[in-house]
């Protein structure tokens, strides 16, 4: 194969990248989801610049004060800086979502490709398989690898990487199966290429954009999970500050008062969420205006 | 319809066949003994033999599988290691809350979604479809702990309208167990609430688009007979699809808000169990639920291939 045929799609891909990032831009919600996404990245690579205190400095004669000048929110029952827990618990949110994703994304996309191109007994097998990590809900699958795995940072992200993994298999195998028979595909397999370079070159590029879709929907949920877990007590353990774990915290300090351990955790997670859907949103809109979300997807399929 | 249904049966069989595979497999993925992990310091010989020997965790491994399932199949999912009881006695002892809680929530979501959703696709455009929008795209992004913690903080402990946990039968007081279960519902309810919105904005909006209906409007039927008569009767069946659905889901996920409120139903049961390493019990719980969340989707299949005869012929 020449030089410039592998080149047309790149060219393309880049031109419709432009496209894609002026459509994001110009949908208002999206690019405020944008903006909150990018601050929350900054303020997870320079937590230790912009947090005025360690995570875990503690100041015992100043336990549970109320947000003031010193301390924006307030501290916990360990006098430890609410503020600056919460900046590094982006780190961690981010770090367990993005990990986790990507394992879904590269297990997923795998078996989602194989499946739909090879068909046959390959795709049976695999989807069935798919078919049976779908019949679980999402949070007691979670529960009950992390429960095998025993509680940690790493088992959380393993946990939700698994239990996300079919989602993409069923949204990469549906776009395999729609340009399998493509002339472009059809063209590669007569000059004799490998399936290899013919998966690799001509069919993922292909269905990219249900995969970028699928992939900033599922940050939002994977992080809503994450917390759910901390949360749970059986998600990042302390005394890593997950937003899950400080809210988990904050609750038995609600009857004393300390309404604030538990208001700003939560609303960084709310936050979080909610830029990642609006972005996720806009994405689809912007790149496939076909493709639902997935709580849609799910219900469309009965 | 006949063939429909069996067919989906079937489905749904050979999915749960998979399913117990998993949850079989669980207590074997553990590292290390299971028993003398889940007994600890508690550890004693006679005991340590009998909950081998009662979890079959002696014998081959497809003997133990085919066995637990033959158990399972016949309602007997083991004893707890913790306690000794039978799985299945702890399962149908919280069964009840759970089923409560589940139904109290799904009626809070469509009594928040019908209106919101429908009243958004009849006034596409106008402030109010902004504003049911907008709540669903918050309900959809606030993590239900979170909302039920501020739940909490507000109508607990600030306005003290509500107790901020536990559970009463309904059976022992009426009034009470209403009282404890509204601030768990809501949580719950909220959250599918914000979902269905969406789902009935587009039902109705795809409903209203349909030729039939801008005939009727041709006609000039009152724009009222025409959502009643033409846009709702063809859009009520997706949703209640998705409301089925959201039954199932939320069987599954109302785990986290029965932590919250203390709610001593399947997920708290689940959740202890993990703790606790008593795996017999959260295999037991883990099946249960995934059994429902299988059982409840093939009930909303087979009642929308009964709705709408299109899905039986494709």
């Amino acid at each position: 194969m020449s030089d410039t045929t592998l080149q047309q799609p790149s060219t393309r891909s880049r031109s419709r990248g432009a496209e894609t990032w002026s459509a994001l831009l110009s949908n208002k919600l999206a690019a405020a989801g944008l903006v909150v996404l990018v601050l929350l990245v900054l303020a997870a690579v320079f937590a230790d610049v912009i947090a005025p205190y360690g995570y875990t400095d503690s100041d015992l004669t100043r336990r549970l004060q109320p947000p003031s000048a010193s301390y924006w929110f307030g501290t916990d029952e360990l006098g430890r800086d609410v503020l600056s827990r919460v900046i590094h618990g982006a780190r961690v949110s981010l770090q367990v979502g993005a990990v986790a994703v990507g394992i879904s994304l590269v297990l997923g996309t795998t078996i989602g490709l194989v499946a739909g191109y090879r068909g046959g007994w390959i795709d049976a097998v695999l989807m069935r398989a798919m078919d049976i990590l779908f019949s679980f809900p999402v949070v007691l699958l979670a529960i009950a690898i992390v429960a095998v795995l025993s509680p940690s940072l790493v088992n959380t992200m393993i946990a939700i990487g698994i239990v996300f993994t079919p989602i993409f298999a069923r949204v990469v195998r549906g776009s395999v199966l729609s340009v399998r028979e493509e002339v472009y595909v059809r063209a590669a397999r007569s000059l004799g290429a490998s399936d290899l370079r013919i998966l690799g070159r001509h069919v993922l590029p292909n269905v990219a954009a249900p995969i970028i879709v699928q992939t900033s929907l599922s940050l939002a949920f994977a992080i809503l999970t994450e917390a759910a877990l901390s949360y749970l007590g059986i998600g990042v353990q302390p005394p890593r500050p997950a937003w899950g774990l400080m809210l988990l915290d904050a609750q038995g300090f609600i009857p004393t008062g300390a309404w604030w351990m538990s208001i700003f955790p939560g609303l960084a997670i709310f936050l979080t969420v909610m830029a990642l859907n609006l972005v996720g949103d806009g994405l689809r809109d912007a790149l496939d205006p076909r493709q639902r979300s997935v709580i849609q997807a799910r219900g469309a399929e009965a | 319809m006949a063939r429909f249904a069996l067919r989906r049966s079937a489905q749904a069989l050979v999915a749960l066949l998979g399913v117990s595979i998993v949850v079989f497999a669980l207590i074997h993925l553990v590292p290390g003994d299971p028993v003398r992990t889940a007994l600890g310091t508690r550890f004693d010989q006679d005991l340590y033999e009998a909950l081998v020997a009662r979890a079959g965790l002696d014998q081959p491994i497809v003997v133990q599988y085919v066995d637990w399932l033959a158990r399972a199949a016949m309602g007997d999912l083991g004893v707890s290691f913790r306690t000794g009881q039978p799985v299945t006695a702890a399962l149908l002892e919280r069964l009840p809350a759970t089923m409560l809680l589940a139904a109290a929530a799904l009626l809070v979501g469509l009594v928040i979604a019908l209106p919101a959703g429908i009243l958004s696709a009849v006034r596409q455009g106008k402030p109010i479809d902004y504003a049911a929008s907008g709540f669903a795209q918050i309900g959809v992004s606030v993590p239900d702990f979170w909302f039920g913690l501020l739940l909490i903080l507000i109508f607990a402990r600030g306005l003290g309208w509500f107790p901020p946990s536990g559970y009463v039968s309904p059976l022992v007081d009426p009034v009470e167990s209403l009282r404890r279960l509204v601030l768990p519902a809501v949580t719950a309810g909220v959250v599918t609430g914000a979902i269905l919105t969406r789902f009935v904005r587009s039902s109705v909006l795809e409903a209203m688009g349909a030729e039939h209906v801008r005939l009727a409007r041709a006609k000039g039927l009152p724009e009222r007979y025409v959502l009643r008569h033409h846009v709702l009767r063809n859009a009520w069946i997706p949703i209640v699809t998705v409301t089925g659905l959201q039954l199932a889901t939320l069987l599954g996920g109302i785990v986290v808000v029965e932590v919250v409120f203390a709610w001593p139903g399947l997920g708290r049961l689940a959740l202890d169990s993990v703790q606790r390493r008593d795996y017999p019990v959260l295999q037991g719980a883990v099946l249960f639920m995934a059994l429902a969340f299988l059982v409840v989707n093939v009930l909303v299949d087979l009642l929308y291939a009964r709705l709408d005869p299109r899905i039986r012929a494709s």
